[in-house]
C-alpha cells in the first residue's frame, strides 16, 4: 500500500513514496530524526510530539499520509548555525533536563506554546495546562516550567 | 506500522460514503486518536479504513442565517474551544472538549469522533445532549438529520447504520438562547484521564424560577444520559437551595452508575449528587443569576 507524498521536514522538502500504515513518527526516525521518540505508542506521553504546520501532534498516531503537503518541524530543525534555539537554551539553563527522553517532545510543546502566545503574560497554571501532554518521569515538572518563564521572559525581552 | 488492510483517501463526501457502502467493514477515520490506538492494540474491526482528512468542508465551524451554529465533524477540538462562534453561542461546548486529553490530542481529536465511537465518558457528549444538537449524516440515499437525543444505543454503540457518515452539528437558536450552560469533568487528573463522572446542566430561568432544566450525566448510565425525573422535579421551582437538593436527590432515580476499577457505584452516586448542585450553580451563574 504505496503512497507518494511531499512534506516539508526542517525546512528541507522530500519526495517520500511511504506505505500508507506507517505512522509519521515511523517516517521520520527512518528519515534519521531519531529526537522523534517512541514512548507509549498510544498518545499518552507526549514523547514523539512534531509540530505539523506550527501544531504540535503526536507523531504516533498520526499517519504519515496526513503529513502530505505539510511543513514538519523537529527538534534537529530547531538549532540554527550551530546555535540552540532560545526554547532549547532555556531547557539548558533551567537544568529541564535528566534522563532526556521527554525533552525533544517537550522542547517542540514549548516552541509551539511560545509561539501562540507571544507578548503574553503567562502563569504557570496556563504553562501546565500547555504542556499537559508531555509526560516527564525524571524532573518533577517544576524546571521544565522554569524553562518555559525563562524562554517566554527572553521572547518578550526581544 | 499499523495492520490496516484495506485504505481510501477519500476525496469528496460523495467518495466517502460511496466507499463506505462498498465494504460492510470499511470505518471511518478522522483524527485518528481513537482508531490508530485501536489498531495499534491489534483490534480486528478497525482494519479497513475510510479516512475522511482530506475534506476540509467538513472542518469548518459555521453560523446559518436562521442562527444556528454548525461545527464540522471533523473540526478538532481545539478549532472547537478557539473558535469565536462557540465562544459566543455555545461555550459549553468548547469547554467540554477543553477537558479532553491532553493538547496533542486535542489538536487532532474531533467531536465527529467523541459522539460517533459511542463512549461513555465522551466529554462533547454531556454537551451536546444538553444543547440537544442535530446531527446531519449522509449515506448513498441521501442526507438525514438526528437527534443526539436517542442516538447513543449502548457502550460504544451509536445509531449509525452502515455506510453513513456524520458530517456535521448544527445546534438550532432554541437550543441555546437564554440558556446558561455548564459542564463540569469529575477526574482522578486534571489533564490525559478519563471522566469518572462527566456532568453538564442547561438552565433556563424566568423570575427566579428553573423554567428549563436540562441535565446531562457520562459515565452514570450504560450510555450518555439525560435525567427526566431530575428535570420534572426542577420545573417550576425557584432557583434555591432547597430546589437544588431535590434535584440532587432525584437524579439518583435516572442514573445507574456501575464499579469500575475507577471508582465503586457507592462513589459515583456520591459524585453524581454532589455536581447536580455544583453544575446547576455554575450554569446558573453563567446567565447572572445566583441560588437563593
Amino acid at each position: 500500500m504505496k503512497r507518494a507524498i511531499t512534506m516539508t521536514v526542517n525546512n528541507r522538502k522530500l519526495a517520500l513514496d511511504i506505505d500508507v500504515r506507517s505512522s509519521l513518527l515511523d517516517i521520520l526516525r527512518e528519515q534519521g530524526l531519531t529526537s522523534v521518540k517512541q514512548g507509549c505508542g498510544v498518545g499518552e506521553c507526549g514523547a514523539c510530539t512534531v509540530l505539523v504546520d506550527d501544531i504540535p501532534v503526536d507523531s504516533c498516531i498520526y499517519l504519515a499520509a496526513w503529513a502530505d503537503g505539510k511543513n514538519v518541524r523537529t527538534v534537529e530543525g530547531e538549532c540554527r548555525h550551530g546555535k540552540l534555539s532560545p526554547v532549547q537554551q532555556a531547557y539548558v539553563e533551567a537544568g529541564a533536563v535528566q534522563c532526556g527522553f521527554c525533552t525533544p517532545g517537550l522542547v517542540m510543546t514549548t516552541t509551539s506554546f511560545l509561539e501562540r502566545n507571544k507578548g503574553k503574560k503567562l502563569s504557570r497554571e496556563e504553562i501546565r495546562v500547555g504542556h499537559a501532554g508531555n509526560l516527564c518521569r525524571c524532573t518533577g515538572y517544576e524546571t521544565i516550567v522554569r524553562a518555559v518563564e525563562l524562554a517566554a521572559k527572553k521572547q518578550n525581552e526581544e | 506500522m499499523f495492520p490496516i488492510e484495506k485504505y481510501h483517501m477519500a476525496e469528496s463526501v460523495q467518495d466517502a460514503v460511496r466507499a463506505l457502502a462498498e465494504d460492510e467493514n470499511a470505518r471511518v477515520i478522522a483524527g485518528g486518536t481513537d482508531v490508530l490506538i485501536r489498531l495499534h492494540e491489534g483490534h480486528k474491526d478497525y482494519r479497513n479504513l475510510v479516512d475522511i482528512n482530506s475534506l476540509d468542508a467538513l472542518r469548518r465551524i459555521w453560523q446559518e442565517d436562521d442562527g444556528s451554529v454548525c461545527i464540522g465533524a471533523l473540526a478538532s477540538f481545539t478549532e472547537i474551544m478557539d473558535h469565536p462562534l462557540v465562544q459566543k453561542f455555545v461555550p459549553v461546548i468548547g469547554e467540554a472538549v477543553a477537558t479532553v486529553g491532553g493538547p496533542q490530542v486535542r489538536n487532532r481529536g474531533t467531536m465527529g469522533g467523541n459522539i460517533c465511537n459511542g463512549a461513555v465518558s465522551a466529554d462533547s457528549a454531556c454537551a451536546a445532549l444538553v444543547h440537544e444538537v442535530d446531527l446531519v449524516i449522509e449515506n448513498v440515499d441521501g442526507e438525514r438529520t438526528e437527534s443526539v437525543i436517542g442516538f447513543h444505543a449502548g457502550p460504544g454503540r451509536v445509531n449509525l447504520k452502515h455506510g453513513d457518515l456524520l458530517k456535521y452539528f448544527r445546534i438550532r437558536p432554541e437550543n441555546y438562547l437564554n440558556m446558561g450552560a455548564a459542564y463540569y469533568k469529575y477526574a482522578m487528573r486534571e489533564a490525559m484521564d478519563i471522566a469518572t463522572i462527566g456532568c453538564a446542566a442547561g438552565l433556563h430561568v424566568t423570575d427566579g424560577a428553573i423554567s428549563e432544566l436540562r441535565l446531562a450525566y457520562t459515565v452514570s448510565a450504560p450510555t450518555p444520559i439525560r435525567c427526566a425525573e431530575a428535570e420534572l422535579a426542577a420545573k417550576g421551582q425557584p432557583l434555591n437551595k432547597t430546589t437544588l437538593g431535590n434535584i440532587a436527590q432525584t437524579v439518583e432515580q435516572d442514573v445507574k452508575p456501575r464499579t469500575s476499577w475507577r471508582a465503586t457505584k457507592e462513589f459515583r452516586m456520591h459524585v453524581i449528587r454532589t455536581l447536580a448542585a455544583k453544575v446547576i450553580t455554575n450554569a446558573a451563574w453563567k446567565i447572572g443569576e445566583k441560588i437563593a
